[in-house]
């Protein structure tokens, strides 16, 4: 397909434009043979999810981002890698996505389908397919050039449950790698701070560390990804829903000097900064090592370490500052904002 | 992007927490504090009523300046503090004592056609009456963020048929830089510049504070950027008129227990004096030329009010007469003390001034983290991330807890 030129309100009627850009341009990138069929639903057949576990995992998640490029990867890679992690860190095995596109009339073709491979790619390095869709064009303000909508569904293995009512005291609090890298990532390549810092996302699937983390410890007490709202956001909910206090140790979070440096000039925390590829894992202190070799072995897991512990209380996240003191970690009122003056 | 880790050296922290421990269990060896025998002590005492004089209160140290109370926050310095030490936090942030009618003043200039209405950012956000600035901009006023005066005096050359007015706050701290600024504008000759003064001194808000009856303060941290624009010896009439010890301090971390340290110490020792901790940045007569700016420029106002303090005497800062030309006051007709105190506080439920005044922590408010959030702020300090209400909104505290 020719893709100098724009997407426009043709390309959303239904008429021969509109099948150019499905047929010709995204069900050619996504090609598998479910998508093949042609049809106006994906059949699956279910002898193969039973063969792989005892539940089915089904999840959504609608994706907006400005700028919809960005260093490390595109809204494309989000709407993939975030569906695939949903379901990953529910401890299923994902397997199929349907992905929804509403564009803004004015979109270049290219940009498009440079996000379309974006999404191939990120969808066979996780092992999923995406076997249906939808695309709709809108007028010129009726949306931010592009959102994407994804669902997925994947098979949960019998005998795992993590959940995030589940912390105990005595348990251990891992994280995989480098935290709030996307949101710093983000903030700067909106470009209006001026800063220049050198950050990339780290949008990647988790569901090969997380099979990983399962084989060396079947009973992982919560599991989440850290996206919107960051780690704190995660370790309130869970701390909530556990009815138990969480200690992390400052001087132990992994947060990359550049992001740090960010955090510090704008008054941001880093702690509620979202991450794309981050998960929170509590797990019994017996299994903590072998949990921590597990996640080692496998990129996504290359940085993992333990950040802190659970100890009885009544649902606070406290971080014990590097300088020496103590400070409660709270849920965020809402968006953090750059202090100006 | 480097950070100052020196000054966050947790051993050194710990030392220092140390020391402020012994000194404090010298002074409290679990007695009340009535058995304590320190002149200072002595003298605050004589000045309360009969009734507190049975107080068994823990000393009670107000960090005047917003920069202060943000890092003792983020590093959680009260948590290492010995309970017999509270932490009272001051109105020293510009946009949180910014009274409603102010801010109404403001909407109503940019709202005159052809303006161009200029400011920090942190000021856009503070609830008027009728709307803030932000809301004026949606509305179609030309608000303009800015990062420094000259910016704005940049956006003037650039738009000689548009009248450009730069919305002046703050302490000593930004009173060099729009006094300065209008000083230029002068020796360009420019017509379409202005300043809407909004300035507050530090020493004479302190003193608002000092002779407020329900406030009980053992001594002072004064903001060290104040100093450096005026110096240590505006701060004598603190000890020498209401004998509080005070210590002039720096924004990291070390800088804030150094200088609790010196201040227990003075106390301790029934000493009270200006201290200056931050003398590696604190030159004693503070910075000539910006005071020579500031006196050219500006003069006291006789009545101004606060948020929440209500009239604070001498504390506003005015446009000399000489000047009046680049006086958006008078440009623009703003009767400026036409501000009824904020009637908005008068409702029982907001107890912004008990806050201001250190009498009640933020929690204690019925509003706080309830009608009243960072999103939607009722009163000015739950506006800037550094105003009282906000930074404990954003960090939370142990203390809440017990
Ligand atoms: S919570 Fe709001 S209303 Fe209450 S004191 Fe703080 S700023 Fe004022």
């Amino acid at each position: 397909m020719n893709l100098s030129g724009t997407i426009t309100l043709a390309h959303g009627s239904g008429g021969r434009a509109m099948h150019q850009l499905v047929d010709n341009l995204i069900r050619q990138t996504f090609t598998n043979p479910l998508l093949e069929e042609g049809e106006d639903q994906a059949r699956i057949p279910l002898a193969g999810l039973v063969a792989q576990g005892d539940r089915l995992a089904f999840t959504t998640d609608s994706y907006v981002v400005t700028p919809l490029e960005f260093p490390g990867g595109n809204i494309g890679t989000l709407a993939i890698n975030g569906t695939v992690n949903d379901l990953a860190v529910g401890g299923a095995t994902p397997l199929y996505l349907s992905c929804g596109f509403i564009i803004e009339e004015g979109l270049s073709l290219e940009t498009f389908a440079r996000i379309l491979q974006a999404m191939k790619l990120a969808a066979d390095e996780a092992g999923v397919q995406i076997v249906t869709g939808d695309t709709k064009v809108v007028q010129r303000g009726g949306a931010d050039k592009l959102f994407i909508n994804t669902a997925g569904v994947g098979v949960i293995p019998a005998g795992f449950n993590p959940s995030a009512g589940r912390a105990q005291p005595g348990d251990v609090v891992i994280v995989n790698g480098w935290l709030g890298d996307h949101g710093a990532a983000i903030l700067n390549a909106r470009g209006d701070l001026a800063l220049d810092a050198d950050i990339e996302t780290d949008c990647a699937p988790l569901n090969r560390l997380v099979d990983a983390m399962f084989a060396a410890c079947p009973d992982i007490h919560c599991l989440r990804d850290a996206t919107r709202g960051g780690l704190a956001t995660v370790l309130n909910e869970f701390a909530e829903r556990s009815g138990v206090d969480f200690m992390l140790k400052e001087e132990h979070l992994p947060i990359r000097t550049p992001v740090r440096g960010m955090c510090e000039i704008l008054g941001l925390d880093p702690l509620y900064l979202a991450n794309e590829g981050k998960l929170v894992a509590v797990v019994p202190l017996t299994a903590a090592q072998a949990v921590l070799t597990a996640m080692k072995r496998i990129p996504a897991g290359r940085d993992a370490c333990i950040i802190g512990e659970v100890v009885e209380g009544d649902g606070h996240v406290v971080l014990q500052t590097a300088f020496g003191g103590e400070r409660i970690v709270d849920m965020l009122p809402g968006e953090q904002l750059p202090r100006i003056c | 992007m480097k950070y100052i880790d020196e000054f966050r050296d947790p051993a050194k922290a710990k030392k220092l927490v140390e020391e402020i421990h012994k000194l404090a269990s010298g002074m409290f060896p679990s007695t009340p504090l009535r058995e304590r025998t320190s002149p200072v002590a002595e003298r605050s005492r004589s000045q309360r009523s009969r009734r507190e004089h049975t107080r068994s209160q823990p000393l009670q140290i107000m960090e005047f300046c917003g920069g202060h109370t943000h890092t003792l926050f983020k590093y959680g310095i009260e948590s290492m503090l010995p309970d017999t030490i509270e932490m009272v936090h001051g109105p020293g942030c510009p946009v949180c004592v910014l009274p409603m009618a102010r801010v109404d003043d403001c909407v109503a200039i940019a709202e005159q056609p052809g303006v161009i209405f200029t400011t920090f950012g942190d000021a856009m956000r503070v609830p008027g009456t009728r709307k803030s600035l932000l809301q004026a901009k949606a509305d179609g006023c030309d608000v303009r963020m800015v990062y420094s005066p000259m910016d704005a005096l940049a956006i003037a050359r650039k738009n000689p048929d548009r009248e450009v007015v730069f919305f002046a706050l703050g302490f000593e701290t930004t009173m060099p830089s729009t006094a300065l600024t209008l000083l230029q504008a002068h020796r360009e000759g420019l017509k379409n510049f202005s300043l809407f003064c909004n300035h507050i001194t530090t020493p004479a808000t302190m003193r608002a504070i000092l002779t407020d009856p329900d406030l009980r303060l053992d001594g002072f941290l004064a903001p060290g950027h104040v100093s450096m624009v005026i110096g240590a010896q505006p701060y004598d009439f603190v000890t020498r008129d209401y004998h509080k010890p005070l210590v002039i301090t720096g924004f990291e971390p070390l800088d804030i227990l150094q200088a609790l340290w010196m201040l227990v110490k003075q106390i301790a020792e029934g000493r009270c004096e200006v201290e200056n901790q931050y003398a590696r940045i604190v030159p004693q007569a503070g910075n000539t030329a910006g005071l020579n700016a500031i006196h050219e420029v500006y003069e006291t106002r006789e009545h101004s009010e606060f948020r929440g303090l209500g009239n604070i005497g001498d504390a506003g800062i005015q446009i000399r007469e000489a000047y009046a030309a680049y006086d958006a006051e008078k440009k623009f007709g703003i009767p400026f003390d036409a501000a009824p105190f904020d009637s908005a506080q008068g409702a029982g439920s907001l107890k912004c001034a008990e806050v201001l005044r250190g009498v009640m922590k933020p929690w204690d408010c019925p509003a706080f983290g309830k009608e009243c959030n960072p999103q939607m702020p009722l009163g000015a300090l739950m506006v800037s991330p550094e105003g009282s209400c906000a930074a404990y909104y954003a960090y939370g505290k142990l203390a809440k807890r017990s």
